[in-house]
């Protein structure tokens, strides 16, 4: 029945070549937008990496300072999207099972690292998190720096991949049923039996799809790091700011194999992301 | 509600919660007003009419300006043809392939335009012959901006068509209506808030985006500086203040944003509980 009112493909033959030039006018602006917005840029990026040269593409992705910034980058993007699983739970908990005064702020509130441009998120954690500002000068006593240093970027990847894990849990929790937990208590259970058997296990997914998504806008942010950040090789230099960097000093073979390494592991990510994803509906 | 539970858990988890919420969130948000109006409004308003600053609220006007409309188009045909036909071969990748902006980094989403219309790229020596600039300019930033931006109509979309179904555009074809009038008359309409949300979202990262803007743009000052650009290039030139004046500009952008969100949110939920 779907199918004898869509005129995008029933007007076009079996043919696939055929249904090809005789593809609706959506269809047509779809794939027109895509190839010229999507496929050729990435085009001209894996053409352009491969004229580097397999051995030239490894000696530039394998360079010390190109190793150190993916190492910065993954390492310190993991751990922030590994804490931001562990808050994101307890605040989608608290927002679902609990009341509280301004509790639909706080919600919305959750949202602003979507919506804050990053610059200016990296220009007002700067400020926040420097020496002398309100967070900064409380932790500089204790000898904790974070402005121009790594913990900087992690606090900025925090910032950015807070929204991720709340968001694809919430939902979930929202439609558990609390006959469910109420009938573990009943039977017998004890509170944490209840909560590491019957609620955490349908949980694991969404909470892993969120710390995955988290990770994956953590490896590709550079609006915020670069302000915090001193971008220093080595020490706080981040993989999407060596591209950039690179691209500034005209190098864009160096830039192009930095970037072609970073779009091959976002790549890798989404797949990820899908799978667990695919793995999260089976509790549906 | 849970009998079982012991009366400090409660208590505890929320102000957990509200204090990471506050040292990631709410301190930094508060921060930025802070900063731009701590030596009162004078000075913000002063920072407001510089030249530079006035050409950077131009410019990111404008690029949304174009963005917006075009990645909308774009998003209801795509859309539609994902919503109305359930099967075809390749259509789990198709949607994985519209959210690849979104995996993207945007400095690599930067790169890959320049490597297409920059000077060295493929389309380099033939733009030169005919003295069209891309990188470095305008059409550069819009592409990067359309680049960044182009999901999310899309997928507000998706859902809210393959929710209300067939059944309206049917029997508005059986009698008589044309593609394009189905379209204003039926599916537009309960399409609604669902667009407009897609629009919200791809307006605020247009307006908001650094990354993919930044590789393509050389950041000239009063010429291709966006406001997010010009936040960061005043941070890095040490005038701090006006730097908070435009990024409260944004931050006002951004707090708009999450309010609409949240109208049109509730309005969808209200529909639901009506159905």
């Amino acid at each position: 029945m779907a199918v004898s009112s869509t005129p995008g493909l029933t007007r076009a033959g079996k043919n696939p070549l055929s249904q090809l030039f005789n593809l609706s006018w959506p269809w047509r602006i779809m794939f027109g937008y895509l190839s010229i917005m999507l496929f050729l840029p990435m085009a001209a990026l894996f053409l352009k990496a491969s004229t580097v040269g397999p051995a030239e593409f490894w000696r530039i992705a394998t360079t010390p300072v190109a190793l150190s910034a993916y190492e910065v980058t993954f390492t310190t993007a993991l751990i922030a999207s590994l804490i931001n699983g562990l808050f994101g739970v307890l605040i989608a908990w608290v927002l679902v099972r609990y009341d509280f005064p301004l509790k639909r702020l706080v919600d919305a509130v959750i949202d602003l690292p979507f919506a804050l441009p990053t610059s200016v998120a990296g220009l007002t954690l700067a400020t926040v998190y420097s020496d002398n500002g309100w967070i900064g000068s409380l932790l500089a006593p204790l000898g904790i720096k974070v402005a121009f240093t790594r913990l900087g970027v992690g606090v900025a990847m925090l910032f950015i991949s807070l929204p991720f894990v709340v968001r694809t849990l919430q939902p979930v929790l929202q439609e558990m049923e609390k006959e469910v937990e109420e009938a573990a208590w009943s039977l017998g259970a004890s509170h944490a039996q209840t909560f590491w058997k019957v609620i955490l296990p349908p949980l694991i997914p969404p909470i892993l799809t969120g710390v995955a998504l988290g990770f994956s806008r953590a490896v590709g942010e550079y609006g915020s790091i670069v302000i915090i950040s001193s971008s220093i090789p080595f020490k706080d230099l981040i993989a999407s700011v060596l591209v950039f960097q690179k691209l500034e000093q005209f190098d864009y073979a160096g830039a192009t194999v930095i970037g072609t390494v970073l779009l091959l592991i976002s790549l890798i990510m989404l797949l990820a992301i899908n799978i667990l994803q695919a793995w999260g509906r089976r509790y549906e | 509600m849970n009998r079982r539970e012991a009366k400090w858990v409660k208590p505890v988890l929320i102000t957990i919660a509200l204090s990471y919420l506050g040292l990631l969130i709410l301190v930094p948000a508060a921060n930025v007003f802070y900063q731009a109006f701590k030596d009162g409004v004078g000075p913000f308003f002063n920072n407001l009419t510089q030249h530079d600053f006035l050409n950077a609220v131009w410019l990111t006007v404008l690029i949304a300006a174009i963005v917006v409309p075009v990645n909308a188009i774009f998003g209801l045909c795509t859309a539609w043809a994902i919503a109305r036909n359930k099967n075809f071969p390749g259509r789990t990748l198709l949607l994985s392939i519209i959210d690849l902006p979104f995996a993207i980094s945007p400095v690599v989403a930067g790169l890959m335009i320049v490597l297409l219309y920059g000077r060295n790229g493929w389309f380099g020596p033939w733009l030169e012959s005919a003295d069209i600039k891309i990188i470095f300019a305008l059409p550069g930033m819009i592409l990067a901006t359309a680049f960044v931006t182009l999901p999310f109509v899309a997928r507000e979309v998706i859902p809210v068509l393959e929710e209300i179904g067939l059944d309206q555009e049917e029997a508005a074809r059986t009698l008589g209506a044309k593609d394009w009038q189905i379209f204003w008359r039926v599916t537009l309409p309960s399409i609604r808030w669902g667009l407009l949300y897609g629009l919200i979202l791809t307006n605020a990262r247009a307006m908001g985006e650094f990354g993919a803007v930044s590789v393509v743009s050389g950041n000239i000052v009063g010429k291709t500086q966006t406001l997010p650009l010009f936040v960061e290039e005043a941070y890095k030139q040490y005038q701090t203040p006006a730097a908070f004046s435009a990024a409260v500009l944004l931050a006002f952008l951004a707090v708009v944003t999450l309010v609409l969100k949240e109208i049109l949110e509730r309005k969808t939920r209200i529909k639901d509980v009506e159905e």
